[in-house]
């Protein structure tokens, strides 16, 4: 018992937090030069000086490209037409052809748009701000972006919150629900159901020691996320730990709950695990809850996860605090009370 | 009804794991038609020794001989000719009584005939005509007990091991198992029983006790006690195992 | 013969007996698809902005517009000074807050340039630069489209081609991975299962003893997880055809082919891990962890193996579904053949006679 409360928070942060990023690391490219003049090696020059992008150059043409893209070896190719110099010294205009493997439509979008950037500079720098700006005849919006909270797009400040939420949900419902079952199992619960002990009681006293035993690999968990990633904590810890609380007394009601209608331990296990995946997969610790189709976004009001990710981006990387996450922590004590009540109610000394 | 010819003939079995020895330098012949009781505390190398003998494991050295064929190259036809009832009974609690026999049939390669004949009989003799369709998990231990022990002679094999086959259940349903293992060797099952309980040594025609991995002991019940000037067999193990 | 067709009867029957199993089976695969077909996307719909305009003329109203009508974007506030940024931010009440300078249309009709802030909440790093990128992609688009007539557009354009997967579906892209995911559980985790399940209850020493071979006894173990796993894999090709439109460019053969090869794998590495537990939870938590967990994180099936830092990119290369995913999509959605998908499966093969060689010496320890 005593390895998987140490061992499982180091696991997830160190190696879920590290893999599971839509970051893109570095883009293999490839480029067909047809052109071959000063103006194509300049541009080709100054893609491959952007660390972001490996860059393989000697193609003889397109087919070659499309053969890397094939087979794996390449996710971008760009294809610079044999009149690229003529153009752009003359009509101060020309296209280039940009292949991307679009099966991943996420990385495309990101990878596409990066070289588009690094095209459209190169562009700005030697076609439109050579000319002075009462000469430029085209009109053109600029947008200043600036990202707050995590200006430079860190992807792990992102999932180390969610993988928190993940830990401590595992520790909850499987460890903590799994307890009873195993009680069960071994024969053991019939001693405690001939003592007078009421149902509130026990219930109670097996939630007791995994709630602490939840707060305490939280806090673990969030040290190790703190030293790993050097993740923020802009708002209140103890805000944090309270609604943690709440939020754990939620999933060890539920997986008691689960263990009341169990029979064996593999039942119990079987259901929880199935119920998390969904739960997690759910509840926009990967994927945005707004881009789900209605009826999903309905069942997350459901979800004790789709809440608590949010509380815990909100309140880390944000800093919100007890009214910015008002409704969160509302519908978390009510269902977290219901769920309570729940178990207690379902959990029989006489069967 | 005993007749002299060794079914089993076991010289020099020595089971090492690692430096522990399990089965320390093991001498005996079981005849054929006979009970024989493998007596021992826990741990002294019962159920090491029956594994041995039923292929389960492989011994460190010796000559072991089982049913007339050698145990280490003739494994697959000791195999054919033997029955074997494991301490947690060995019947698949979420298969009916009908369905486990039927398996087990088809394992053994009895022919269907010859293996319906068998099922009417062993259920009528057991009673159990009616459960036929009830799967063993809902069945009482009594029961699954004296149906394993049917179930492994169904095909009538030329010996039956049984390691700790009556654990857990009252002393009624303790003799009508040993009812059951009485009839069978009259069938000629020569029986290769292991067990705790020292009153069931009584039921043994020979008896062989180990200690610590060894032999200490081998004769009948009746020679043991007059030789340990003991009243029943729980006393000569007493004195032994002193 | 016989006694193999008795022993896979009896396996047969403990499957459709227990509804645990049932629901692995099935269950799972379908919820799975269900979740990643229609729930799971990275894209961009329904995105909540705040907009201050601090011109609120023709033009800024009408880019408006044209962010709301794109249908990614709702405006869900109208902030009126710079303080209540954050709180909009920190309630989750919006995503991106769109900024219109004063004199918008001024600047832009007479001196050819107007400015626009954007403020992302990049707690969402993925989201916001989408967020970001679509804002400027319809911002763009509305400068082309208002003034097309004065638009000489120099520069350097770029035409790009969407190779594999022309309209950016999800499905494509989770669909090759679905397989090698649902294989892994029926074919590695059932096998493991349920070879340990019959050590943990005593009849694996009765099988033992009995005449059946040991070869006999793992290949009627395994022989029904084989067949569930072909048809879940069919099941999850035709749905993946017919309901998510995801194409079998490629040869179909070599699919299949490659398809019974990871089964063959998994079940090699469920026989595997059954050796390693003596009973059944044990099985299930080294399944749970060790495959299931690394099938679905670390081998591209979600996220891109080469998003990963270098120690986790190399430990994927030891993760079988990594190599049978990349095999997938290449001959489903790119339509290579054995010629680019050979190296993947040679790896495969030497996998699994390495999970069967030591599975076997470790049954024959067991037997000293």
């Amino acid at each position: 018992m005593l390895p998987i409360i140490f061992v499982m928070p180091l696991v997830q942060m160190l190696i879920l937090v590290f893999a599971a990023t839509n970051e893109l690391k570095q883009v293999d490219l490839a480029i067909v030069d047809n052109d071959h003049s000063a103006s194509s090696r300049n541009m080709i020059h100054e893609i491959s000086g952007n660390p972001f992008f490996k860059v393989i150059t000697g193609l003889n043409n397109s087919q070659e490209a499309e053969d890397l893209l094939m087979r794996n070896k390449v996710n971008l190719a760009l294809v610079i037409p044999k009149e690229f110099d003529k153009e752009l010294t003359t009509v101060k205009k020309t296209e280039v052809q940009v292949l991307v493997d679009a099966i991943n439509g996420n990385a495309a979008q990101l990878s596409l748009a990066y070289l588009s950037n690094v095209i459209g500079a190169y562009s700005q720098k030697v076609l439109i701000k050579p000319i002075k700006p009462e000469f430029r005849q085209t009109k053109a919006i600029e947008i200043k972006s600036t990202y707050w909270f995590n200006p430079e797009l860190n992807y792990k400040f992102y999932m180390a919150p969610g993988i928190l939420v993940v830990l401590i949900t595992v520790v909850g419902m499987l460890l903590g629900g799994m307890n009873l079952v195993r009680e069960k199992e071994l024969g053991t619960i019939e001693q405690i159901n001939v003592t007078p002990i009421k149902k509130w009681q026990f219930i109670a006293g097996k939630l007791l020691p995994f709630l602490f035993i939840g707060l305490f690999d939280l806090a673990f968990g969030l040290l190790v996320a703190k030293l790993a990633f050097n993740i923020p904590i802009r708002g209140s810890l103890v805000l944090l730990f309270s609604l943690a609380a709440v939020y754990l007394i939620l999933v060890l009601s539920w997986g008691l709950f689960i263990s009341t209608i169990s029979d064996t331990q593999q039942q119990a296990t079987f259901v929880s695990f199935f119920s998390l995946i969904v739960f997690i997969l759910m509840s926009g610790l990967f994927t945005p809850v707004e881009s789900m189709p209605q009826w999903a976004q309905n069942l997350d009001y459901i979800n004790p996860l789709f809440y608590f990710v949010k509380i815990m981006r909100s309140v880390l990387i944000k800093g919100s605090n007890f009214i910015d996450i008002l409704n969160e922590f509302v519908a978390l004590s009510a269902f977290a009370i219901s769920m309570f009540s729940l178990a207690i109610f379902r959990y029989r000394k006489t069967s | 009804m005993i007749n002299k010819e060794p079914v089993i003939k076991v010289k020099n079995m020595v089971k090492k794991f690692g430096t522990f020895v399990a089965n320390d330098n093991l001498n005996f012949e079981v005849y054929k038609g006979e009970i024989f009781g493998f007596i021992g505390a826990n741990g002294a190398g019962k159920t090491t020794a029956i594994r041995i003998l039923c292929g389960l494991s492989t011994p460190t050295s010796g000559e072991m001989n089982v049913a007339g064929y050698d145990i280490y190259h003739q494994t697959e036809k000791i195999k054919k000719n033997i029955g074997y009832m494991s301490q947690k009974f060995s019947l698949y609690e979420d298969l009916t009584i009908a369905e486990n026999i039927r398996f087990f049939g088809g394992v053994y390669g009895m022919k269907i005939t010859e293996r319906k004949a068998r099922t009417e009989e062993m259920l009528e003799r057991l009673d159990l005509m009616a459960f036929k369709n009830r799967k063993i998990g809902d069945l009482p231990l009594g029961w699954k007990q004296k149906l394993a022990f049917s179930i492994a002679i169904l095909h009538n094999p030329k010996i039956v091991f049984l390691d700790e086959p009556t654990g857990g259940v009252d002393p009624i349903t303790r003799r009508q198992f040993w009812n059951l293992i009485y009839e069978a060797v009259q069938k000629g099952i020569t029986v290769f029983v292991t067990t705790h309980y020292m009153d069931e040594a009584e039921y043994c025609d020979r008896v062989s006790i180990m200690s610590e991995g060894q032999i200490v002991a081998l004769d009948t019940p009746e020679n043991l006690k007059k030789q340990y000037n003991a009243k029943n067999m729980d006393e000569v193990f007493l004195k032994i195992a002193r | 013969m016989k006694r193999f067709l008795a022993f896979l009867r009896k396996e047969f029957l403990h499957i459709f007996r227990d509804p645990r199993t049932l629901v692995i089976l099935f269950g799972i695969p379908i919820a799975q698809l269900l979740l990643f077909g229609f729930v799971l996307t990275n894209e961009v719909r329904n995105v909540k902005i705040a907009v201050v305009d601090h011109s609120r003329d023709y033009l800024s109203i009408r880019l408006t517009q044209q962010l709301v009508s794109s249908g990614f974007f709702q405006v869900a506030a109208t902030p009126t000074s710079e303080s209540e940024y954050e709180g909009l931010f920190r309630s989750g009440k919006v995503k991106e807050i769109v900024i219109f300078e004063t004199n918008f249309a001024r600047h832009l009709v007479n001196e050819n340039k107007a400015d626009i802030q954007l403020i992302a909440d990049a707690s969402e790093p993925n989201t916001a630069q989408l967020v970001v990128n679509y804002t400027t992609a319809i911002t763009n688009n509305f400068v082309k489209t208002e003034f097309i007539k004065e638009q000489k557009q120099p520069g350097i354009n770029i035409k790009a081609r969407m190779l594999f997967n022309e309209n950016m579906l999800d499905s494509y892209n989770f669909i090759p991975g679905l397989i090698a995911v649902i294989l892994m559980l029926i074919s590695a985790m059932m096998t493991a299962i349920t070879i340990t399940r019959e050590k943990e209850s005593g009849t694996m020493e009765i099988l033992l003893a009995s005449p059946l071979k040991p070869i006999q006894i793992i290949l009627g173990k395994v022989t029904p997880y084989m067949i569930l796993s072909v048809i879940n894999a069919l099941v999850v090709l035709l749905i993946g055809y017919f309901i998510f439109n995801v194409p079998i460019i490629g040869s179909l053969a070599l699919l299949l082919a490659e398809i019974l090869l990871f089964i063959f794998l998994a079940l090699s590495l469920g026989i595997l891990i059954s050796t390693f537990a003596t009973n059944q939870v044990t099985a299930l938590a080294i399944s749970g962890f060790v495959l299931m967990l690394p099938s679905i994180l670390l081998s591209g099936f979600i996220f891109p193996v080469k998003n990963m830092p270098a120690p986790l990119e190399f430990i994927s290369n030891f993760i079988p579904p990594r190599w049978f995913i990349e095999i997938n999509r290449t001959v489903m959605l790119k339509g290579g053949g054995l010629a680019e998908v050979w190296p993947n499966t040679l790896i495969l093969l030497g996998m699994s006679a390495l999970f069967i060689a030591i599975s076997i010496r470790k049954f024959k320890i067991r037997l000293q």
